[in-house]
């Protein structure tokens, strides 16, 4: 297969941009995606090339931008909705949770909500405490919603062409520090990535790294530190949080028999904390080892540099795990 | 109200200007990298509207409170300059310790609640602290500071409606510069005169106010001050513009807006119109404001080099300080 080396910002552009010109129920909306030319750059040039019945800048109202993209979804459009950044999600938490979640099941199947909302998440860069979340474990807790956590530029343009096609609402979240780091990417129109399908990016046979979006990042870079010490770390990046393919992170322990989960997250209730909780259910008589996680600090994100460097998880961070369970 | 005087006439000349000079050093400040991060709101063009609110204000008595652009609320309202400028370092004699940063100011000793970043998170605060003043008959009024687009989210709907039906002494002053980041009043608002929205909430309308006119933002103040304390809430919408564009990671201002923003500097310079203003009441008063500006300058110097013998908060002590109460 052909390829292209892209930034994650690029890919996203590609898939959204070739979803668009197959389907014309596929519709973008958001503040600033158009004459702006989208906050993050991933809808630029959109509003030019499709003008504004499919490009749509829409006030700073995130509760209506939810909730119309479930609405318009219900009856037969496509929505890829565009919330700025996730923080500004919570101020849409009530249509996605309460209706883009639970419309299909409530009503017994009579209606579908195939919509995208695109969120942009995570921390640095000093944006301080109601600026820095990456809260997409609230988001994975509710059946009934997809959420999407590309970690390559492959993926995120595998996944968010799977998001738009599917029938089900996606969460789908892109790492703000990803957008620039370029990878490469299939030059098909079709390429998918399979919806729940966690990918193995690195084999190893002495520990599991379990991560998505950027701790992929601090996980490939562990594994390269561990290797010069001659210890092997398998990589699982998930890809999706839900559905969570745990089966693949349960064959890679069984193998394994070691774990670190590494998120970018808090650690309370968290995707370490279900994984943990998972793989201690089913994985019990392989561990050689308690598993263990790696996350943010547990404190709201300060905005001073050295407090906020503080906070968030490295690789050196992930390779200090591992030593501790080897 | 009482009569305006020369003295209260140069007072906001030296506050308008040390506002500007300020956000003239901190724009270069980012350019050097001394301020770090990706958000940076300067007040440069909306003087007048601080200036002229605040000087009805007792302080420590009535209260203010704004979103992420808060700079000049800070110091009109007198907040060291130094301890400002320490906060848009990051340092620990910051007016937030440097945990905030530039768009959370905040001084309790001045009944300034802080700049908040969640676009309308504010708004229903606003109504919670007039809700207070009445509780207690206090007699205080509440100023809060409404960008144009901030009336687009159910913040400042919920929070306008319920100030209404309880009658707060509430003052909404709208900053309406035209633009939500790159999206125009009118692009964003089905009614885009906004103060009109005051009618459906119960709330007095004052109407539009020239924002880069100090004397009529101050009389408009006066006049709602008297009116929030007998009656209930007010809204004003002040015209302005800004001046460096939404934040440092706005481009565009200097090239797509570069004409418009050349034409209000040139005719509707807040600092421009108060100067003449003085100068026709006092032919011999140049000299007088040339001081000040020279003094002005010197206080930010002042400032910044107090902020950089700051040092930064390195501490896990400092991290975790406040997360909750001890
Ligand atoms: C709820 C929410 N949505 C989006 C944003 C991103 N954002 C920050 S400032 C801004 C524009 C606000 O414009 P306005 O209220 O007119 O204030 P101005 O910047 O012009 O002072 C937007 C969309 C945000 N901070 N919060
Ligand atoms: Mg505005």
């Amino acid at each position: 297969m052909a390829v292209k080396n892209l930034p994650m910002r690029e890919a996203l552009h590609r898939a959204l941009h070739e979803e668009m010109i197959r389907d014309d129920r596929v519709y973008v909306m958001g503040q600033e995606v158009g004459r702006w030319q989208g906050t993050h750059r991933v809808t630029r040039g959109f509003l030019e090339e499709f003008g504004e019945r499919r490009v749509k800048d829409a006030p700073i109202s995130e509760m209506a931008i939810a909730g119309a993209a479930v609405g318009s979804a219900m009856a037969g459009l496509r929505p890829v909705a565009e919330i700025m950044t996730i923080n500004f999600a919570f101020l849409a938490l009530d249509a996605i949770i309460n209706h883009a979640a639970k419309i299909h099941y409530m009503f017994n199947g009579q209606f579908t909500v195939p919509m995208v909302l695109r969120v942009a998440s995570g921390w640095g860069d000093q944006a301080t405490a109601t600026h820095s979340h990456t809260p997409e474990p609230i988001f994975a807790h509710f059946p009934g919603l997809y959420v999407a956590t590309p970690a390559t530029p492959a993926d995120a343009y595998g996944m968010l062409k799977t998001s738009i096609r599917d029938d089900n609402p996606v969460l789908f979240s892109e790492s703000i520090g990803l957008y620039p780091k370029p990878g490469l990417v299939p030059d098909d129109p079709d390429y998918l990535v399979p919806i729940g399908k966690a990918d193995v990016k690195r084999e190893g046979q002495h520990v599991t790294l379990v991560t998505f979006a950027r701790g992929l990042e601090w996980c490939m870079g562990a594994a390269r530190e561990l290797e010069k010490e001659g210890v092997q770390a398998e990589v699982v990046d998930m890809r999706w949080l839900r559905p969570l393919d745990t089966e693949t992170v349960f064959a890679s322990v069984r193998k394994t028999n070691r774990a670190v989960i590494v998120e970018e997250a808090l650690p309370m209730y968290s995707f370490g904390s279900e994984l943990a909780a998972q793989i201690q259910e089913h994985c019990f008589d392989y561990l050689d080892a308690p598993v263990k996680r790696v996350s943010s600090l547990d404190v709201p994100v300060p905005y001073s540099k050295k407090l906020e460097d503080m906070v968030f998880p490295t690789a050196h961070k992930v390779v200090a795990a591992v030593k501790e369970i080897l | 109200m009482g009569q305006i005087t020369m003295e209260m006439l140069l007072d906001w000349y030296r506050q308008m200007v040390l506002i500007r000079e300020f956000e003239e050093a901190c724009q270069h400040l980012y350019e050097q990298k001394r301020i770090t991060g990706v958000y940076l709101h300067l007040y440069s063009g909306h003087e007048a509207i601080a200036v002229g609110a605040i000087a009805n204000m007792v302080i420590g008595k009535d209260h203010i409170i704004t979103a992420y652009r808060d700079h000049g609320i800070a110091l009109a309202i007198g907040c060291d300059p130094g301890a400002t400028m320490a906060e848009m370092m990051g340092k620990r004699d910051g007016l937030s310790g440097g945990k905030g940063g530039s768009m959370h100011l905040a001084s309790r000793r001045h009944n300034f609640w802080g700049g908040y970043a969640i676009v309308g998170g504010h708004l229903p605060l606003a109504t919670g602290l007039a809700l207070e003043s009445q509780y207690n008959e206090r007699g205080a009024v509440v100023i809060s500071m409404v960008g144009d687009g901030a009336t687009n989210n159910g913040y400042f709907h919920e929070a306008l409606n319920m100030s209404g039906v309880w009658r707060l002494p509430n003052i909404w002053i709208i900053e309406n510069n035209g633009y939500g980041m790159g999206t125009e009043v009118e692009r964003a608002s089905a009614n885009p005169i906004l103060h009109e929205r005051a009618k459906g909430y119960g709330t007095h309308d004052l109407g539009r106010i020239d924002g880069q006119d100090v004397v009529a933002v101050y009389e408009a103040v006066c006049a709602a001050k008297e009116y929030a304390l007998a009656y209930g809430p007010v809204l004003i919408e002040a015209m302005t513009y800004r001046y460096r564009g939404h934040g440092v990671s706005d481009k565009q201002y200097n090239t797509r807006l570069a004409q418009e923003l050349e034409e209000w500097k040139q005719t509707k310079d807040p600092i421009t119109i108060l100067a003449r203003r003085i100068l026709a009441q006092d032919p011999q008063a140049q000299p007088k404001l040339d001081q000040i500006t020279g003094e002005q300058h010197k206080v930010v110097e002042e400032a910044i080099a107090f902020a950089d013998n700051s040092p930064l908060p390195d501490t896990l002590e400092e991290l975790y300080a406040h997360i909750y109460v001890d």
